[in-house]
């Protein structure tokens, strides 16, 4: 009976000096910290996934707590609705920013560009870039390798095997910029969503002049400035061999489309047009 | 030509190795142990140690396809040195039910679920032994008497290191011990054998000298330095090195690539360990026989050891001597 | 006991198939590519425009900023265009497209084939020459020669080494040229001596190539100050800082150049490039090729115009097997695997090796079984399975601690691996990584 009592005093007595000690660390070493960074943070999505810029949602609380204004602070994961949450704690105003997405601008898929070689080093598009231009006559299009789907922590960027092209999930992205920064070729862009998802983009980064483009791939843009010629709102611009369509410009009127000779410029979750010009393909009306 | 080129980073050629030439070389490196173990053990010994491998290799067969469905690789050779290795650790005349316990421990928990050859932290055959040991005590600690000369089966009957504790007068010569006529598992018999698997294993390049001579010296050396001042059986160095698994457990138990150390400096800090703590639970501890749990502890020690030591880098001597 | 580095290293086959067999022109084809880069450092500025004659050895790109190289034609005829064409790099890049008419050469180039043996100009006016003769190191990395040869403030050459090793397998161009143009790269060495002020040099040789070693030792009597040391076979004994281990046994400490332990190392080709260079005015604008493989139905070694397409020298060497999985632009250690046989000759072309689709694919990738034989075999004493899984999770701060920098990407640490892990595609791709992190923390 002794030894039992002997026990519990001797570790009670241990437990007790270590909370003890605990307690009066505790108190010394004490970080004051302004309590709205937890109360920021608390609205914030806790993705922690760098969308910011920040490196995590406690770091981008600290930002928005401590910044004059809040003009360059977005969180692309919680949009608008967390953006206005975070305001209204601090009493500040934000921007309305429109909702952005994740654009592949590549439809080199394995029907429309030829292999050429046979790639056998590892799978990793940072890799297969740093070697060589890759194994079709496109050295600026995509490798298929998934650097982008291994970035993505929202699940919302996959290759599709059939195709060896990433395919982007609309209801996941969050547009945080993960893929793009993964991307070696930097084929990936950040555009607006547009309203019911609708947009419109050149599927296309290949610089090389036409001819040489288009003997590589299909559907390739050859910078023949067509699109431009057809864009009542000066929204297309080429450079390089490669027409760029102004996210901020363009008014998705939709008549660059059918005049592309490639069929290099896609519309994505339109309806179908009434009437149907020779080069409009199927897949360019709806995008998964 | 037609086909298309092929096209990959450098380098473009490869050695040959492979995990398949290294493990198969560690089971030729143990043939010479085999041999012994069934000149002295006859049939048992080959019975437990082919069942113990066909254990090993089914458990790790079934469990990489119906449990982890991952693409099983057992012909790669490990599982068969744990079936061997675990062998190498048991009685002969262990019950058949409690070698597949110890199969299924060794493979099952302490390689397949920590992700397989490759990741588990502590050596398979080693952990296996210690459950067994632990878990069935006493048919893991009586052995046969060896029929060595005589066509006799074997009988029940202590080790050396057993008798080393409780009854020092009755030891087997040296000689003897060397070469492999003595009580206990199947493979801790003959140091002679042993150490030509190990002449194998450095001459084909598959383990390096630091582990088993760092294990080795820092068993004589502790021994040897005690047995100076009172020179009793108990402190013999020779005694040491030769009985037990020592031999075993320093050239196949300790050299496993997986949960050994990565750099030479780390390999000497590891064997100097195991040798501490294995003549300390011998001298000093419950236990008369050291290796198995000395070997277990510096593994828990290794990736410490990985993170605290480098390899020797170029440009650190910048001007010969 | 042969003198080598004391750490890590390996010894694969060597296969040196083409070994002895005599330098052998090629046709100059109907056009050739001449690439803008073929050098360390920024790409030259075209400096001559479509319809433009040239002839062999004018200038065709100036130099882009101090660490650059001069390029001049290698042919004589008419400028087609400037226009981005496939090279070694595995993209298209700049080049100067010529149509090829005759063979002239600029006048003040010395054709003849005599030895030319005095050199009575200063330091400086040697650097000069090389300069504008556009030498760059032969040996593969192609550094700008006059560069290496001016040493920083502060920093002084106390010895030249000669790298005559060719520690790749398989390639025997530098052996070759060591055979048949002894007295010129002897010339060129001491011309070497002259440019950084010493008057120590030692040639490295491997010691299988033992009719070089006897020819050396005996005709560098008569050069004062050069001496001839023979080498153990062993890879990468050719890399620089294993050969000044090897040699003077000091060992370059981590991101230092040779230079700060008083040596300058220059590969046997360049010291011949030199001895044309700056005794008959002749620029860099050829090469020896080694083309070879173990399908290859002639074996050779080709004296190569820079600008002629890889094609045309597989030819010469018997048309490409049946066989062929890869064709790599180099030594199968650090060469580079090419895409198509289009691509040009350039100034860092030092073989053309051809490998068999059988030895071509790699096997599948395994867990790392720590066995640590990566670690044993790397030369600067790094941990190469550490340092992959540091790439794979982008832990940067950890793989630069773990001196990712250091590698020399000689690719001894893959080459050995029984899991047949991609060791040195991720110690690159980390290394790019990690040189962009201090570039920028400097900046």
């Amino acid at each position: 009976m002794s030894v039992l009592l002997s026990a519990v005093a001797t570790l009670g007595a241990i437990g007790a000096g270590s909370a003890a000690i605990l307690y009066f660390v505790g108190r010394k070493f004490h970080v004051e910290e302004d309590p709205r960074i937890e109360e920021v943070q608390e609205a914030l999505p806790a993705a922690n996934c760098g969308g910011c810029g920040f490196p995590g949602c406690a770091s981008f609380a600290n930002a928005c707590v401590k910044a004059e204004t809040m003009d360059d602070l977005y969180c692309p994961v919680g949009g608008q609705e967390t953006m206005d949450k975070v305001a209204e704690i601090l009493g500040k105003t934000v921007a309305t920013s429109a909702k952005k997405i994740a654009v592949v601008r590549c439809s080199g898929s394995c029907d429309e560009r030829p292999q050429l070689n046979l790639y056998d080093g590892s799978s990793n598009c940072a890799i297969a870039a740093a070697l060589y231009g890759g194994d079709t006559g496109c050295s600026f299009g995509c490798l298929g390798l998934g650097d982008c789907e291994e970035s993505c922590t929202f699940d919302a960027i996959h290759i599709n095997p059939i195709t060896r092209l990433p395919e982007v999930v609309e209801d996941k992205c969050t547009a945080c910029g993960a893929c793009v920064k993964a991307c070696p070729k930097d084929i990936i862009e950040l555009r607006k969503q547009g309203p019911k998802s609708r947009r419109i983009y050149v599927s296309c980064v290949n610089k090389d002049k036409g001819a040489v483009a288009r003997k590589a791939c299909n559907v390739a843009c050859i910078g023949c400035s067509k699109c431009q010629q057809a864009c009542p709102f000066e929204a297309i611009t080429i450079e390089n061999n490669l027409a760029f369509i102004i996210d901020d410009k363009c008014r998705l009127c939709r008549k660059c489309v059918p005049v592309c000779p490639t069929n290099s410029i896609l519309e994505l979750n339109f309806p179908p047009r009434k009437e149907t010009p020779p080069a409009v393909k199927e897949e360019a009306t709806v995008n998964a | 030509m037609n086909n298309k080129l092929i096209v990959s980073p450098s380098p473009h050629v490869h050695s040959g190795d492979s995990i398949e030439k290294n493990m198969y070389g560690v089971l030729i490196a143990l043939i010479p142990a085999f041999l012994v173990a069934i000149y002295v053990f006859r049939l048992d010994a080959l019975i437990i140690t082919a069942l113990s491998v066909l254990f090993c290799v089914g458990f790790e067969y079934l469990i990489a396809r119906f449990i982890l469905k991952t693409e099983p690789s057992v012909f790669d050779g490990s599982a068969i040195i744990t079936g061997v290795l675990l062998a190498f650790n048991v009685p002969s005349n262990l019950p058949v039910w409690i070698l597949a316990l110890g199969a299924l421990f060794s493979i099952g928990v302490v390689k397949m679920s920590f992700g397989g050859l490759g990741n588990n932290i502590f050596n398979p055959a080693i952990a296996g032994r210690i459950f067994l040991l632990i878990s069935f005590p006493a048919q893991m600690t009586t052995w046969p008497t060896p029929s060595v000369g005589s066509t006799t089966d074997a009988v029940t009957s202590a080790t050396v290191l057993s008798n080393l504790r409780f009854n020092p007068d009755s030891l087997p010569a040296i000689k003897d011990m060397f070469l492999g006529f003595e009580g206990g598992s199947i493979g801790e018999m003959s140091a002679l054998a042993l150490l030509l698997g190990l002449a194998y294993l450095l001459w084909k390049k598959i383990i390096t000298w630091h582990i088993p001579v760092s294990i080795i010296l820092s068993v004589a050396l502790f021994t040897g330095i005690l047995f100076i001042f009172n020179p009793i059986p108990m402190f013999n160095p020779l005694i040491h090195l030769f009985s037990g698994g020592l031999m075993l457990g320093a050239i196949f138990m300790a050299t496993d690539y997986v949960t050994s150390p990565m750099t030479k400096s780390g390999m000497l800090i590891y064997g100097v360990g195991i040798g501490l703590i294995t003549v300390s639970i011998r001298l000093w501890g419950a236990y008369p026989e050291g290796v198995s749990f000395a070997i277990l502890l510096m593994n828990a020690f290794t990736p410490l050891i990985n993170n605290y030591t480098t390899p020797k880098r170029f440009g650190e001597v910048v001007k010969n001597g | 006991m042969l003198k080598t580095f004391r750490i890590g290293g390996i010894h694969p086959k060597e296969n040196k198939f083409s070994a002895g067999k005599a330098i052998q022109p090629i046709a100059i084809p109907a056009q050739v590519i001449i690439p803008l880069t073929q050098h360390i450092g920024a790409p030259c500025q075209p400096v001559v425009k479509k319809g433009d004659k040239v002839k062999v050895g004018t200038l065709i790109g100036k130099t882009v900023g101090f660490v650059s190289a001069n390029i001049h034609s290698s042919v004589s005829g008419t400028v087609l265009k400037i226009d981005k064409a496939l090279d070694v790099s595995g993209y298209k890049r700049d080049a100067v497209f010529i149509q090829v008419e005759g063979d002239q050469w600029e006048e003040k180039i010395d054709c003849s084939e005599t030895l030319i043996k005095e050199c009575t100009l200063s330091s400086k006016e040697i650097i000069d020459k090389i300069s504008e003769a556009g030498v760059v190191g032969m040996g593969g990395a192609t550094f700008p020669t006059h560069v290496k040869l001016i040493p920083p403030p502060g920093t002084k050459a106390e010895t030249l080494i000669v790298n005559a090793v060719e520690c790749e397998p398989y390639l025997t161009s530098d052996h070759q040229l060591m055979m048949e143009r002894t007295e010129e790269i002897l010339v060129g060495t001491t011309i070497l001596m002259k440019a950084i002020n010493v008057d120590k040099a030692v040639i490295g040789i491997e010691n299988n190539k033992k009719d070089a070693i006897s020819k050396f030792t005996t005709t560098a009597k008569s050069y004062p100050g050069i001496t001839i040391q023979p080498l153990k076979v062993q890879y990468p004994q050719g890399g620089e800082k294993q050969l000044i281990d090897a040699v003077v046994r000091r060992q370059v400490p981590s991101g230092a150049l040779p230079i700060s332990v008083g040596v300058v190392v220059q590969n046997v080709g360049t010291a011949f490039a030199v001895y044309e260079a700056v005794q008959k005015n002749k620029p860099l604008v050829e090469r020896i090729v080694t083309v070879t493989g173990k399908d290859v139905k002639n074996p050779c070694n080709v004296l190569a115009r820079v600008g002629i397409p890889v094609n045309n020298l597989i030819d010469i060497a018997g048309g490409l097997p049946e066989t062929t999985g890869k064709i790599v632009c180099g030594g199968p250690m650090m060469g580079k695997a090419i895409a198509s046989v289009e691509i040009p000759v350039t100034k860092g072309t030092s073989g053309i090796l051809i490998i068999p689709t059988f030895e071509s694919k790699r096997d599948r990738m395994k867990d790392c079984i720590r066995c640590t034989k990566c670690i044993h075999v790397c030369p600067m004493g790094l941990n190469p399975t550490l340092l992959m899984t540091l790439t794979e999770y982008s832990e940067w701060d950890r793989a630069e601690k773990g001196r990712i920098t250091d590698c020399i990407e000689c690719g001894s640490c893959s080459y050995t691996c029984p899991s047949d892990r991609p060791l040195l595609d991720y110690i690159r791709l980390g290394k790019g990584k990690v040189m962009g992190n201090i570039r920028a923390r400097k900046n």
